[in-house]
């Protein structure tokens, strides 16, 4: 009988919604991150780094991307004869069809394919954050323990604490209390999305649980274990983890990567970040071109100035152009001359000659003020910026955009043209 | 699937001098992201060809851990696939490979098994892309016993490193030379040979019974007038990287953009295994102007008309000038490189100085 030690199950169905046009064609998981991966390749590598060879990855929101990104597997050498990734969609049943309502009720529709590996332990981890953890070293700790659950939890600012779902815990790392967002917290200590369960402690409490509505590990799944009186204890991870969930924090982790000897290191022999690449080529830097404080990925030509950026694979950039505090994914062709700062340019954009991006004062977003409160100018994939027009702060594009779309070849600060498609 | 494939990957060359100590040719670096026989393989692939035999001998470590999966070049299939023949002992045969037609012969099972009509035999060594199935077209279409890929080099050429042929108004070759010192022929063999897979095993066959090794020597020439030979030309790119000189300039041809837009972006483009190194990294510094930088590499000095290999690391003030840097190789702070050829995993010390010139680049080994 097939025997998994432990099984990792990835909730990847999330739109994210704030990180506004970003997602508006994929799902979060999929998105971009520094200049090669996708947020996804985080949790994956670690899975593999920690020896879990056995991972469902749950899809919803738009999953072509995520799709085609897993595969079989081969980048993450999950194509097993037993185990490896296996991509797990909601399905139609013949009563009670449903989408995922909520985490754990995604977990509880895929009952079956954890039944099928007989694990002993599952590990629920989140597919939108970018760090590098130790997951057998969680479980090892979870089994010193004696415990029945295992809840990863960082340290915050005490100040932000109320900002975050807080766990209390005794001198012995055993969970005393749960605090969601509190006024006054009694612990610093932020519960990340990980978690480890004992199996039949996962199982008994999805099927208690199965008709609450939308179902959810943080508001329904541990609340009833920890009523249950079943041990519950934190594993404290001390290391870089970032929630890349807005455009802000989503810009910044990217910029962190630039720095002289990053945090968050991914040039390292030891746990490697692996990916789907779809170019192996060197990039190429014109005679004329610089680059200073930035990564560059494969296959890249750079004939412009590239200052402080993180410039992804098989970008191209004009002559004359300068790309300053700027993420620019993979495909995105950059005309001559273009004047670009903080702005985030999606994968496969076109910006014509001449065009300047992120330059003017802040004004609040026309569009959405919870997503759009930055400097940031956001364009999303596939977009394509006519040449010779100049975009404020704070604005989204999304659609093949031409001139006549920009009064005075102005985009005012705060402003955004949203093109055929969904709306973002 | 129409043919097989062979990959003579056997080779080293005293020319190459140092750069072959460690590894075969057809395992050098090219263009900072790929190895030599890269070229090879996807040029197999990209012709439907799905079962491959790559010929291995001198130094072949670094080439069997290049090939340890034959996925990046897709031909991990149930059927066919990737196969690697190095000289083995058996109760018949205590020899190494002994020249080009030994190695084929001496692995006469591989062809005797399968079923394909046609075999596309090629070096290891050859920069190039092209779809033998136009080859096989033009072996077909000409009544061809064997057909020899050539290319008419122009401007002056060291022909010494070349097989070069003469052939006849319709393409028949009349004449082969092996390494001429000088000639006049202008029409070079691009070492790609196209053959019936009967025919080559009768052969192979001959020259094992009469102890004949090699494939220019004692198959071209001796049957040359009872065979017909016929000589394909391919005008696109095609150079191979046998002397020091040749494995530099071949390299820095990489530096133009006709040649990045042949290779690396014109359908299809040349595979090679995955590596998972992070993106190229640029520190407050760095000056690079008109060079390849593969994955992984970080920067922190001027590099000028240079290619890096992956992993490599630039130091502060370092001025690295038309050289070639190897992967994984680690150069200090205020590094003076020119025309130079940095082997692999080579730590150079602070404010060493190496200076080639282009005729003679300085190769920098440990």
């Amino acid at each position: 009988m097939v025997k998994k030690k432990m099984i990792a199950m990835l909730l990847a169905g999330g739109q994210g919604s704030r990180l506004g046009v970003l997602t508006s064609k994929v799902a979060k998981p999929a998105v971009s991150f520094g200049g090669k991966y996708r947020i996804i390749d985080f949790p994956l590598s670690n899975c593999v780094n920690s020896g879990v060879d056995t991972v469902g990855v749950l899809t919803q929101y738009r999953p072509l991307r995520l799709n085609s990104h897993i595969g079989i597997g081969i980048p993450w050498d999950l194509d097993k004869r037993t185990g490896g990734v296996s991509v797990l969609p909601p399905y139609e049943k013949t009563s009670d069809t449903e989408w995922y309502t909520g985490t754990a009720n995604a977990i509880y529709q895929n009952l079956e394919f954890m039944e099928k590996y007989n694990p002993d332990y599952v590990l629920i981890l989140s597919g939108d954050h970018i760090y590098k953890m130790d997951y057998e070293e969680m479980l090892a700790t979870h089994n010193r323990n004696g415990a029945d659950v295992t809840l990863a939890a960082m340290p915050v600012p005490w100040e932000e604490a109320s900002r975050f779902g807080i766990v209390v815990a005794d001198e012995n790392n055993k969970i005393t209390a749960f605090q969601e967002k509190p006024k006054e917290p009694q612990s610093n200590l932020a519960s990340m999305g990980i978690y480890i369960f004992n199996w039949p402690v996962l199982r008994d409490a999805l099927i208690t649980l199965k008709d609450v509505p939308e179902c959810d590990f943080g508001k329904h799944v541990i609340p009833y274990c920890f009523e249950q009186n079943k041990n519950l204890y934190t594993y404290e991870f001390t290391g870089y983890w970032k929630d890349v969930g807005t455009l802000s924090s989503y810009w910044e982790a990217n910029m962190e990567l630039v720095d002289l000897v990053p945090e968050f290191n991914l040039y390292e022999e030891f746990w490697k970040i692996y990916t789907e690449t779809s170019t192996m080529l060197p990039q190429y830097m014109g005679p004329n071109a610089t680059a200073e404080r930035c990564i560059i990925g494969g296959g890249s030509e750079i004939y412009g100035k590239v200052n402080h950026s993180v410039i992804g694979a098989d970008v191209v950039v004009g002559e004359g152009s300068l790309i300053q505090d700027s993420i620019v994914m993979e495909g995105a062709k950059i005309g001559k001359n273009v004047r670009m700062k903080k702005a985030i340019v999606a994968e496969n954009v076109v910006i014509g000659d001449n065009a300047v991006l992120g330059e003017g004062q802040f004004a609040e977003s026309k569009l959405d003020t919870r997503v759009y409160n930055s400097d940031l100018v956001t364009i999303a994939e596939n977009s394509v910026i006519p040449a010779g027009v100049s975009i404020g702060l704070n604005t989204a594009i999304v659609g093949e955009t031409a001139a006549e779309d920009y009064p005075n070849a102005r985009l005012e600060d705060g402003g955004f043209i949203v093109k055929a498609g969904d709306k973002a | 699937m129409k043919a097989l494939g062979i990959i003579l990957a056997g080779g080293n060359s005293k020319r190459m001098k140092e750069l072959t100590q460690k590894r075969a040719i057809a395992a050098m670096p090219v263009a900072g992201s790929f190895r030599a026989i890269d070229f090879a393989l996807s040029n197999m692939s990209h012709s439907q060809i799905g079962t491959v035999a790559v010929i291995t001998q001198y130094s072949s470590r670094s080439l069997s851990v290049h090939l340890n999966s034959s996925k990046w070049w897709d031909f991990g299939r149930k059927q066919g696939g990737l196969f690697l023949f190095n000289p083995t002992i058996t109760p018949e045969n205590n020899n190494w490979y002994r020249g080009t037609a030994d190695a084929i012969a001496q692995n006469l099972d591989f062809l005797y098994q399968r079923h394909e009509p046609y075999v596309v035999i090629t070096s290891g060594d050859g920069i190039y892309k092209m779809d033998y199935n136009d080859a096989i077209a033009f072996h077909t279409e000409t009544e061809a016993d064997i057909t020899v890929v050539c290319k008419d080099m122009t401007g002056p050429v060291d022909v010494s490193r070349f097989g070069v042929v003469r052939t006849d108004e319709e393409g028949r070759i009349l004449d082969f030379e092996e390494k001429p010192i000088a000639t006049e022929l202008n029409t070079v063999s691009c070492g790609v040979y196209i053959i019936r897979r009967r025919l080559l095993i009768s052969l192979m066959e001959q020259c094992k019974e009469m102890e004949w090794y090699d494939f220019v020597r004692d198959v071209l020439i001796r049957q040359k007038n009872v065979k017909k030979i016929m000589a394909y030309r391919m005008d696109s790119y095609w150079n191979n990287i046998s002397t020091v000189k040749a494995y530099y300039d071949v390299n820095m041809e990489f530096l133009k953009p006709e040649m990045q837009k042949h290779f690396f972006r014109d359908y299809p483009a040349v595979q090679t295994k995955v590596d998972d190194y992070a993106p190229a990294k640029f520190n407050p510094g760095s000056k690079v102007t008109n060079s390849l930088v593969a994955n992984g590499a970080i920067l922190n000095g001027e590099v000028q008309n240079s290619i890096l290999g992956a992993k490599v690391f630039v130091g502060k003030n370092c001025s690295v000038k038309d050289t070639i840097v190897l992967s994984d190789a680690y150069i200090s702070d205020s590094v003076v490189l020119e025309n130079c050829i940095v082997e692999s995993r080579v730590n150079i010390p602070e404010g060493a100085v190496y200076r080639g010139t282009p005729e003679a680049p300085c190769v920098v080994s440990k």
